[in-house]
This record gives C-alpha cells, sequence and structure tokens, in this order.
C-alpha cells in the first residue's frame, strides 16, 4: 500500500484525469475518527467486466504502457480499504460520447478510512495532494470540496481549477505548469487549509 | 497565515510576473519532468516536485521553468526519476531525486550547467519505448 493516503488518493484521481474526463469532482471530507472521499469522473468509464480487471493488480489494459503487466491504482485502494477498516466501492458506466451512456457515463470511486485504526496510513499532505491533481496537462474541469471537522480545527472550502487557471492568466494555455504558478497555487491551497 | 481570497492570488500573480518580465529572458524555459506514477508517488517523487517549485521559486527563478508530471518511465527502482530539458544541454534523466538532489540539479546543472554523474540513467526502459 501506499505511504499516506493522500499519495493513494493522487494515484486514483489521475486515472480519472487520464479517462478523458471534462469534469471531475473530488469531496474529501475528514473528522478525528474517518476520511470519505469520492472520486467522480464524466471519463470513458469502464464495462463491469473491464471493473473487474481493474481490480488485480496483474491486469492492465497495456494502452498507458505497452508490455507493462501490472496495474496498482485500484488494488492499493482495495488492499488499504480492507486491511484497515475502511469501505471502497466503485461504479462505472461506460459510453463513447456522454450521449450514449446518457448521465450516468463515467467513473465514482467512495471510499472511507477508519483514521483510529492503528493499520490506516497517515492522511499524509492534503495540499500536496489537490495541487498535483489540479495540475496535470490537459483541458478539465475538477471542483475540489474539502472540510475538516476536527475538534481542535474546522475547515470547509471549494477549489475549482477553471477559476485558479483565471485567477492566475492561465486560461488560454490550459495548464499550471509554470513554477511561479505552482508555487502560488500551493500557498494559496495550504492558506485554505488554516 | 490568513485563508487567501481569489483576488490576493491573482495580485500575488501580477506582482511577480512584472518582476519576471524586467529580467532578460535569453535562453528561458527550463523543462523539468517529473516521473508521478505509482512508483513515483511511493518514492517520494511529489517532495521532489515540491523541492524544485520551492528552490526555483527561492532562487526568482519561477517564470524561467515549467515542471511537468509524466508517467512511470519503467525505471521503478530509481523513483523519483526526473528529466530535465534545456537550451544547450543533453536532456537527461536523473533517479533517486529526492529533495536534495533536486536542490543540487538546480544548482548544478541547470545554474553551472554541470551534470550530476552519479544519478544520471542512460534512457527509458525497453517496454516503456514507443516501437
Amino acid at each position: 500500500m501506499h505511504f499516506t493516503l493522500c499519495d493513494m488518493l493522487s494515484d486514483l484521481t489521475q486515472n480519472a484525469v487520464e479517462a478523458g474526463s471534462t469534469v471531475i469532482r473530488v469531496s474529501l471530507r475528514e473528522t478525528d475518527r474517518d476520511l470519505s472521499v469520492t472520486i467522480e469522473d464524466n471519463g470513458k468509464g469502464m464495462t463491469p467486466d473491464e471493473l473487474k480487471r481493474a481490480t488485480d493488480p496483474f491486469y492492465s489494459d497495456g494502452k498507458k504502457h505497452p508490455g507493462r503487466r501490472v496495474g496498482l491504482g485500484i488494488p492499493f485502494l482495495i488492499q488499504t480499504a480492507e486491511s484497515t477498516g475502511g469501505t471502497w466501492k466503485i461504479s462505472s458506466s461506460k459510453g463513447e460520447t456522454e450521449a450514449e451512456g446518457g448521465k450516468r457515463r463515467g467513473t465514482v470511486v467512495e471510499a472511507r478510512f477508519d483514521l483510529t485504526n492503528i493499520d490506516t496510513p497517515p492522511v499524509g499532505d492534503v495540499t500536496g495532494y489537490f495541487r498535483h491533481v489540479l495540475t496535470f496537462d490537459g483541458r478539465y474541469e475538477m471542483i475540489i470540496s474539502r472540510s475538516l471537522e476536527k475538534k481542535s480545527h474546522t475547515v470547509e472550502y471549494t477549489v475549482r481549477r477553471s477559476e485558479l487557471l483565471e485567477t492566475l492568466g492561465l486560461e488560454s494555455e490550459g495548464t499550471f505548469t509554470d513554477v511561479n504558478s505552482l508555487a502560488l497555487l500551493g500557498q494559496y491551497l495550504e492558506s485554505m487549509e488554516e | 497565515m490568513a485563508k487567501m481570497s481569489l483576488e490576493d492570488l491573482r495580485k500575488l500573480r501580477e506582482n511577480t510576473q512584472q518582476q519576471i518580465k524586467k529580467r532578460d529572458m535569453e535562453g528561458k524555459q527550463i523543462q523539468i519532468i517529473v516521473g508521478m506514477g505509482t512508483c513515483g508517488i511511493a518514492a517520494g517523487a511529489k517532495v521532489t516536485l515540491d523541492a524544485f517549485v520551492k528552490e526555483l521559486d527561492a532562487k526568482g527563478m519561477g517564470g524561467d521553468a515549467i515542471i511537468r508530471q509524466t508517467g512511470c518511465m519503467g525505471l521503478c527502482q530509481n523513483e523519483p526519476t526526473v528529466e530535465i530539458v534545456m537550451k544547450d544541454m543533453p536532456s537527461i534523466i536523473y533517479g533517486r531525486v529526492d529533495a536534495k538532489v533536486a536542490k543540487e540539479i538546480v544548482e548544478k546543472h541547470i545554474l553551472k550547467r554541470e551534470l550530476l554523474n552519479e544519478q544520471i540513467l542512460d534512457r527509458p526502459a525497453g517496454d516503456i519505448l514507443k516501437k
């Protein structure tokens, strides 16, 4: 399994971007007791058969890396959830276009982790995770809703990729690759956790 | 640090861009490509990426460099891997780039144009290169 939950979530959210999604919604809700996450995309989706195979670590569709024989994103989620008292659920609907698959085209990954279980990995770097998944190449909208309700500290905010691009003057480029924008984005996200 | 508004973020960006524009733009565009596949992330590639951002930003080079993320280059045993592409230098893939090595890459490879011989990898693994 990954060293932190956020590392694992980076991997899973990357899948959503690579599925050709135009809109991805990430929700991360954290309390003293648990962390619940939903990653919802409108990408190409999977058939029940493809979904079943994606849970097998020794399966990869071979499109990303021809010749590669492993695919660890979803297996890591299952391993982590099942060995630490968490839960996971993936539902997916296939369609070449949004119209064919109807409104439900895409994939929804939901998981809940028990933060009181000694075997659960630490949550990790939440803002680093957000910055990572907001800054992939390509044009897509990502809406991240974050809430933290701890006894000591409460946080609630939503960020939209399109708004951040516009604010940083990058709407025509569509990506955040220059170092200055990455630094400012990091600073902004960190301030939202205050 | 108090919560920033989008307006605060916009102002910060405008200020730094004005500073960047004042400088000579010759030799700009240093590309730093960080392997952020499952293996890269597991080996600490996010820390590496953050180190590059902080180091370049601290040196006021935030407008001269771009950072891209890529997937696994098939060199999982040497993650985090980073490729540096810049003018008048060969494109080099470095392996085992932690925060300390990232800082050295900025200081030596990018600023002094010297290679870090100990960290150089040959090229992506055979099964990753397109046939």
